[in-house]
């Protein structure tokens, strides 16, 4: 076994202790900030360092480090690295824990890089708590009668999600006697149709994995919790919620479902059309509840439904052709990716705007383009991101799934996404509206600190390449999801 | 009559819908967290059955229960606190009562 491979995980398992450690001894938190970063950096260049060389697994085939756990590990480490700047503000107002607020995005992070990595399911589950309850913590962090209550409400369901998942792994290890998802299909293919057919654990199985997987990603019917949670955690741990948990519930449905329940093909094809039907009830859910609302963070809970709707017409892709193009698997890495940018960009706008009105509505954004420019420029930018036009990263991510889906016969699908995607538009462009020709509530200008600035700045850039030169990113997500290929 | 696997995975079926029952229906919020901990010994008894009666000859499924065991008290010990830290803010914790945000 080669523990070399290990490292980043073990590097960024290391800085958070230190960070927790340091706490303790400095007196300028400011430097808790800068450890952390450094530690994502850190564990970001061993990473890139292994990048191109094969596929290997390593601590009794647990992990793999491959192209696609890779890719997903730059990336939560990039989600965290934005997050920790944009919570800098934040963060400082508190008087206490200034450290374990850092320390816990770091362990979390960690969760999802493992998440993204695991081929066992026990290493799953381990992974995915590691994840989640970190986060139960941050996001009941601020202590007030909100922060609590969504805090407990996403312990209680995600708790029972988790128990859930557990029994969909124990029907799976009961048919198939294995843990280990390359394992689990070796055993299914060995299986005849009709003696999986008559003994129906593993369609219980498979069910129950995709409700508990699917409360990560707030997919249908497991998403009453997005709303609350989002409105209640402190900012920047929403804007981490919604692209890290949310990134890393698709890592590990895609390495499960593609390796472990890929073949034979009649059962990809009936997982494919679960995936399909909750993508459509999930859109348009998403994005019908989210026209009347009048909180923006509430507004973007809604709209990371149906941005799960969308991710979910992928899976779908994946489940109707898992052998044949990887047009599903990579469009799914590459939307991620573009969706990543352009929440945190919206999130860390609306951090700096709620700092200074010291409120979430929208109609107190009102005439915000007056007050500061540069904010409302940068949140409208991301807002028509995740609308999907150009030339915003948004509107490649849907382009690709969307001709994914079309290549394998989802037109029915690919309309309704279409459809969905022009209701968004109105509630997406009531913000920018308001921001734009509404008149200023008062004549004060909004400050932004400097790292909100490199955040917006960075996120705004990203969004704006990924739409206008989309063929680098997408040639690494390509590479990534090749690993996928028997 | 001797016992086999199919009475261990009925027994955990009843206790896992018992669980679900609870934490669907239940208002105390320490309730709701003891039912769950009822899901996840329901898991373990699967996990242990399987374990003996499909692979006698690893120990898997014992190894996976003990996992969960692990990760349940940490999930028990953060929901405990976060359940002290709603009970200083509201002085309640009937799910019913902690209801600030709505749709």
């Amino acid at each position: 076994m080669n523990l070399g491979l290990f490292i980043p995980e073990l590097c960024l398992a290391s800085f958070a202790i230190a960070v927790i450690l340091l706490d303790l001894i400095v007196q300028r938190k400011g430097y808790l900030v800068l450890v952390s970063l450094v530690g994502l950096l850190v564990s970001a260049g061993f990473t890139i360092a292994m990048w191109g060389d094969g596929p290997e697994a390593i601590l009794g085939d647990m992990l793999a480090v491959d192209s696609f756990a890779l890719f997903f590990k730059l990336l939560f480490l990039g989600i965290a690295a934005l997050v920790i700047l944009s919570s800098v503000d934040y963060a400082s107002k508190m008087e206490r824990f200034q450290g374990e607020f850092y320390a816990l995005i770091l362990l979390s992070s960690l969760g999802m890089m493992l998440m993204a990595a695991t081929t066992d399911l026990i290493a799953i589950y381990i992974a995915l708590d590691l994840a989640s309850i970190s986060l139960y913590i941050l996001v009941g962090f601020l202590k007030d009668a909100k922060s609590t209550e969504s805090s407990l409400k996403y312990l209680l369901l995600g708790a029972v999600s988790s128990a859930v998942l557990l029994y969909g792994m124990a029907m799976v290890f009961g048919v198939t006697g294995k843990t280990q998802v390359a394992d689990i299909a070796t055993a299914l293919q060995s299986m005849s149709i009709s003696g999986i057919l008559d003994n129906p654990a593993l369609l219980v199985g498979i069910v129950f994995l995709i409700g508990g997987f699917g409360f990560k990603i707030a997919a249908i019917p497991f998403h009453m919790w997005v709303p609350d949670v989002y409105e209640g955690a402190p900012t920047p741990i929403t804007a981490y919620l919604s692209v890290g948990s949310k990134a890393a519930g698709f890592a590990v449905i895609l390495r499960v479902f593609y390796s472990a329940f890929g073949m034979p093909e009649w059962l990809s094809l009936n997982w494919g059309a679960v995936f399909a039907v909750l993508a459509a009830i999930g859109m348009t859910v998403g994005n019908i509840t989210a026209l009347p609302q009048t909180n923006i963070k509430r507004m973007l809970g809604y709209s990371s439904i149906a941005q799960a709707g969308y991710l979910m017409v992928g899976l779908a892709t994946m489940g109707m052709a898992p052998a044949g193009n990887l047009l599903g698997q990579s469009s799914i890495l590459f939307f991620l990716a573009g969706y990543a940018l352009a929440n945190l960009g919206a999130f860390s706008a609306i951090i700096a705007i709620s700092n200074k009105i010291d409120s979430d509505l929208i109609q107190d954004y009102s005439g915000m383009i007056k007050r500061a420019p540069w904010l409302a420029l940068a949140l409208s930018l991301c807002l028509i991101s995740l609308i999907g036009m150009p030339p915003a990263a948004g509107f490649m991510a849907k382009f690709y799934v969307f001709s994914g889906a079309v290549q394998h016969g989802l037109l029915w699908l690919i309309i309704i996404a279409v459809i969905n995607s022009v209701i968004s538009a109105y509630y997406y462009l009531r913000v920018v509206k308001v921001m734009w020709f509404g008149e200023p509530s008062s004549e004060e200008k909004v400050p932004s600190s400097a790292a909100l600035k490199l955040v917006l700045f960075l996120s705004c850039l990203g969004v704006l390449l990924l739409g206008i030169i989309p063929g680098y990113v997408m040639k690494l997500a390509e590479t990534a999801a090749n690993m996928f290929r028997f | 009559m001797s016992v086999g696997l199919e009475h261990y995975l009925v027994l955990s079926a009843v206790l896992f819908s018992i669980g679900l029952y609870g934490a669907l229906a239940k208002k105390n919020a320490v309730v709701i967290l003891m039912c769950i901990e009822i899901m996840l010994n329901a898991v373990n008894i699967a996990m242990v059955a399987f374990s003996r009666y499909i692979v006698p000859t690893v120990l898997t499924g014992q190894i996976f229960a003990i996992f969960i065991i692990v990760v349940a008290a940490a999930e028990a010990a953060v929901g405990l606190a976060i359940v002290i830290s709603i009970y200083r803010n509201r002085e309640t914790i009937e799910s019913t009562d902690i209801d600030l945000m709505k749709w």
